[in-house]
């Protein structure tokens, strides 16, 4: 554990580069694919997207298929309430998210590309496009057949569920697929397919251009590198912010916090909250509690009932509706919770439906149903009084 | 050769080949897991999640119906954490579902009531959620009641819209807690492409989609001493109303479905298989016309002609393909056949008003529901047919009346329509009506029988969702010379989806053909949206079975032999296709849109 470690601001993502994209790429084309994976591998980058696969393993699990048609998708439909780094990251260096791509389509043999983009980003759409079109007459010249394409999306928080999002992205409702199949094996168009975060793409080419070694002085074990963090909530100075990764949240409170910060939602509604007294014992990173981003602080005038409140009333909404316990267990943890402050039930019933919590998490289909259990325990555990009085 | 993988179920090893999932897996073990979003009619959805399981050293249960095996994996169907998991999702689904089942039309039939009462779980440990849902009936369908009350969202009927039948009547709409199984804008029932062909009602696991019931409207008609109330009976009912009384499928039951109807009141138990019989007729003279018309006369006719018994079809051809229309049969269906008889031919001879009469038929079929209701079948004044009620609803009668089914005796049909051949009896299976076509088409042209043994035309038969045949004409009749030698092309297909794939070749100029019969359920009739619940490929092919068996026991196998029918021409038609019978048994289509 580095308790012992202050918040530390990085500077890769946004930073201009010292080499130009396309010279970048140039280079690659000159090496074997498989040496790019295993460098991408050998820097311990995971995904940025929330769930933190590694990233050089996936690549190399779809380079590894037999298929003359693979694909290569950018997720940006940056749907988690309270992040929005994904918007800044396209918007200030979206070279470098193309980039990332046309390296991963090198790498396992793509020829098509597409930037799945968040529908509220529509105003990002017309300079993205005029970029990509630059973007794809250079990779002609230089001799990669690769085109990228952008599409934008319907609007619905579970399209950023990759297989969702490839059902969305191929015209028909936006539900989540069964897995396995993964999308390295079958996944858009039923084809071998990546598809990676904005952040991670952009990683995955700063790792590319300045060595894996580069990138793995930040961060710790399990968690290599810095991440771009959206800040919001009770805080003096919202905004974007990279920092390296391993920090505990009392370090991150110290740096971001009001004076009054009673508990820190980490990794959006569908993370865990982690209360005060948690603080100091508490990592941000994969051996801590993962982040997709998102950082929301709640001083002591929040009420925590409120909080978890509106979180379960937007999975009510967003939930796709096809499996059972994600559709309705959403629904009976809101008017569990209801019923409860209103003295309806019991206060054991919070117990009954921590354990409906824990069956969404084993039984749903996909991440949003998951990850039920994540806010609703964290916060019923922590602040019990708040969700009765 | 496949792989075979060896895995343990609850430690007891079992090997099934690669690519099974572990619903097979358990299969061979006999256990049966629960499902209700399974279907094994359909593609795999996954999203009851009631089959999950628990496998070693995964960090979520997974969906039995859809985790595909490997080897050497662990699985528990009955761990503390998959019984919990399990009895939390059937909880879930009862929170948002109507429960009331004496009033279901499913109780006693409803995956999910089973479900509820293996585990134990009517206890509403969650909240009642019916109060905060806008849950509405639909009733505007002749044919088909939805009702969101009862809805799983299971999605069964979505797939089997879109994946049997391809016309996708039935849609998912809006998410979380809101999403519904809908149609287009919402649009009622009746208002839409939806071809009432009933195999969302086959395939769903509740009482959320059922048939419009006539059950009450029958009993009053029956109970009225003023009314004559003839019954009809459609040729795949006898093969399939057994399996409502506790028969194995494909036991025959014509004998007592005939007396059951007797002490049902009916005044006249009839038999569809002779409007069959006089389709077959009507509607092999109409193909040999549009020959003559195109080889002999070589003038513009429409070939190939397709049948037009199967209203789920007709209906799908008016939305989907309007242009498809001079191509059907005009013959009206055997159902609607028989009801402008009775109400004419019948009338006359057993000396009743027409008005008197209240023409029923059993059939295995919804769409026949609406067919009966079409402005256009009545020509004769009066409805040709006033009621059509279900296999299901049948039985649901004969329960009501008390009748010990499987003591009964067994009894004939009686006399003027009732009689009926082999040729009759396969309308109910695919490729019925075409073999019974060829039958006495062939034997029309050359005078002699179709060639094959025991008249079973073999290739046309099967469960093949198409299949085509080509019978080739030797030994014409001089006035057909015209035809010697030629290839007849026959195409045969069931199943809407299937039907699909056929006319987009033929319309694509890939396949051509002179006839060509679709059955708009898979299996035809006997696999109709009116037939016992549950539905699948075994039951189907055991249906198939009992119906050739009935064919085959018949003394008659050829329509053009059929008594009733030489004296139905003889005395009223006077011939095919002639005045009368156009202006009786025939129609015109209706084109529709497409959405
Ligand atoms: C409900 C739901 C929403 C998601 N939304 C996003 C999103 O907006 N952007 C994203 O990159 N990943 C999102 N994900 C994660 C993706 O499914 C996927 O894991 C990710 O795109 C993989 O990229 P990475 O490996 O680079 O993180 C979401 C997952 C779930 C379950
Ligand atoms: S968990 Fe929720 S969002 Fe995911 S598939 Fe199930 S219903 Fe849809």
């Amino acid at each position: 554990m580095k308790s012992d470690k202050v918040i530390n601001k990085v500077d890769l993502i946004f930073r201009k580069s010292e080499s130009d994209e396309i010279s970048v790429i140039k280079r690659v084309l000159e090496k074997k694919p498989i040496d790019i994976i295993n460098n991408i591998i050998d820097s311990g980058l995971r995904g940025r997207g929330g769930a933190g696969f590694p990233t050089g393993l996936k690549w190399k699990l779809a380079y590894e298929q037999n298929s003359t048609v693979k694909y290569v998708i950018c997720n940006a439909d940056e749907g988690e309430p309270g992040t929005f780094k994904d918007r800044e990251i396209l918007d200030v260096v979206p070279q470098k998210v193309l980039a990332g791509m046309a390296i991963c389509a090198y790498c396992i043999g793509a020829k098509k590309g597409y930037i799945y983009l968040r529908g509220e980003y529509f105003f990002l759409a017309n300079k993205l496009e005029e970029i990509i079109e630059n973007f794809n007459q250079k990779l002609k010249t230089i001799g990669l057949d690769f085109e990228i394409q952008l599409y934008l999306g319907s609007g619905a928080y579970v399209c950023g569920e990759e297989t969702a999002l490839f059902e969305s992205l191929e015209g028909k409702r936006g539900e989540p697929r069964n897995k396995p199949p993964f999308p390295t094996s079958v996944g858009f168009l039923n084809k071998p397919t990546v598809i990676n975060n904005v952040e991670t793409l952009v990683y995955a080419y700063i790792i590319t251009d300045i060595g894996p070694n580069e990138f793995k002085k930040y961060g710790t074990k399990d968690s290599r590198g810095s991440k771009v963090f959206s800040i919001s909530g009770d805080t003096p100075k919202p905004g974007i912010y990279e920092l390296e990764l391993g920090m505990t949240v009392e370090d991150f409170v110290k740096e971001f916090g009001d004076g009054d910060t009673k508990a820190v939602q980490i990794g959006g509604c569908s993370g865990k909250c982690v209360p005060r007294k948690d603080f100091a014992t508490t990592i941000i990173g994969f051996e801590g509690i993962p982040t997709g981003g998102s950082m929301m602080l709640f001083n002591s005038s929040r009420s925590m009932y409120n909080v978890l409140h509106n979180f379960l009333e937007f999975f009510c909404e967003e939930s796709c509706g096809q499996c059972t316990p994600c559709r309705v267990g959403y629904q009976q943890l809101l008017k569990g919770i209801e019923a409860v402050k209103k003295g309806e039930r019991p206060a054991s019933y919070l117990e009954e439906l921590k354990k409906l919590a824990l069956t969404m998490k084993v039984s749903s289909k996909c991440g949003l149903g998951q990850s039920a259990a994540n806010p609703f325990i964290s916060i019923v555990d922590n602040f019990k009084e708040e969700m009765i009085y | 050769m496949i792989k075979e993988v060896k895995l343990k179920i609850n430690n007891i090893e079992v090997c099934v080949p690669e690519g099974s999932t572990i619903l097979q897996a358990a299969k061979k073990l006999n256990i049966e897991l629960p499902t209700l979003c399974y279907h094994n009619d359909l593609s795999v959805a996954g999203n009851c999640r009631v089959c999950i399981v628990e496998v070693k050293n995964s960090r979520l249960l997974q969906p039995a119906c859809v985790f595909p095996v490997s080897e050497g994996i662990e699985v528990f169907t009955n761990s503390n954490l998959v019984r919990q998991a399990r009895k939390h999702i059937i909880e879930l689904l009862l929170s948002e579902h109507n429960a009331d089942c004496t009033e279901c039309y499913r109780n006693n039939n409803c995956e999910l009531q089973r479900l509820a009462y293996e585990y134990g779980v009517s206890q509403h440990l969650f909240i009642d959620l019916i109060p905060l849902k806008n849950y509405e009936k639909d009733y505007s369908s002749p044919s088909i009641i939805k009702d969101d009350s009862r809805c799983i969202r299971c999605q069964r009927c979505v797939r089997t819209c879109e994946e049997l039948q391809a016309v996708s009547a039935l849609t998912v709409a809006y998410r979380g807690e809101h999403m519904k199984i809908s149609t287009f804008f919402e649009n009622p029932m009746f208002e839409i492409v939806c071809t009432n062909c009933g195999q969302c009602v086959l395939h769903c696991p509740t009482g959320a989609l059922i048939e419009r019931t006539y059950i009450d409207e029958v009993w009053e008609a029956i109970n009225d001493p003023d009314k004559h109330v003839v019954v009809q009976t459609a040729p795949a009912v006898r093969v399939a109303l057994g399996e409502l009384f506790g028969y194995e499928p494909g036991e025959r039951v014509t004998g007592k479905m005939v007396t059951a109807l007797k002490l049902l009141g009916f005044d006249s138990v009839l038999d569809t298989n002779f409007s069959a019989d006089l389709t077959i007729i009507e509607e092999s003279n109409e193909l040999l016309e549009r020959l003559k018309k195109a080889i002999k006369e070589k003038q513009k006719a429409y070939l190939p002609m397709f049948t037009s018994c199967s209203p789920g079809w007709i209906k799908f051809a008016e939305h989907m393909y309007p242009e498809l229309l001079p191509h059907l049969s005009t013959c009206k269906s055997p159902q609607q056949m028989f009801g402008a008889l009775v109400k004419t031919y019948y009338a006359k001879k057993i000396g009743i008003d027409p008005k008197k009469i209240v023409s029923v038929s059993i059939m295995p079929c919804t769409a026949k529901k609406f067919e009966a209701n079409r402005p256009e079948m009545k020509s004769s004044g009066y409805r040709d047919v006033d009621y059509v009620l279900t296999t299901r609803e049948l039985a649901l009668m004969i329960k009501q009346a008390g009748i010990n089914f499987s003591k009964l005796s067994e009894t004939n049909y009686d006399n003027i329509m009732g009689k009926s051949t082999g040729a009759g009896v396969i309308f109910g299976v695919t490729g019925g009506v075409a073999e019974a076509a060829l039958r006495t088409a062939y034997e029309i042209i050359t005078g002699k029988e179709i060639p094959f043994p025991k008249l079973n035309i073999i290739p046309v038969r099967g469960l093949e969702g198409v299949r085509e045949v080509t019978i080739k004409i030797d030994g014409t009749l001089p006035e057909w010379d015209f035809l010697e030698g030629m290839e007849l092309r026959v195409a045969i297909a069931h199943g809407l989806a299937n039907a699909k794939r056929l006319i987009e070749k033929i319309l694509s100029g890939q396949v051509n053909y002179h006839f060509v019969e679709i059955m708009a359920c898979p299996g035809g009739c006997l696999g109709g949206g009116g037939q016992p619940i549950p539905v699948n490929t075994e039951i189907r092919k055991s249906r198939v079975k009992a119906i050739y068996e009935e064919d085959e026991n018949m003394p008659l196998r050829k329509s053009h032999e059929n008594p009733d029918v030489i004296a139905l021409y003889n005395e009223f038609l006077h011939k095919p296709l002639g005045h009368k019978s156009h202006e009786l048994l025939h129609v015109t289509y209706t084109p529709r849109k497409r959405y």
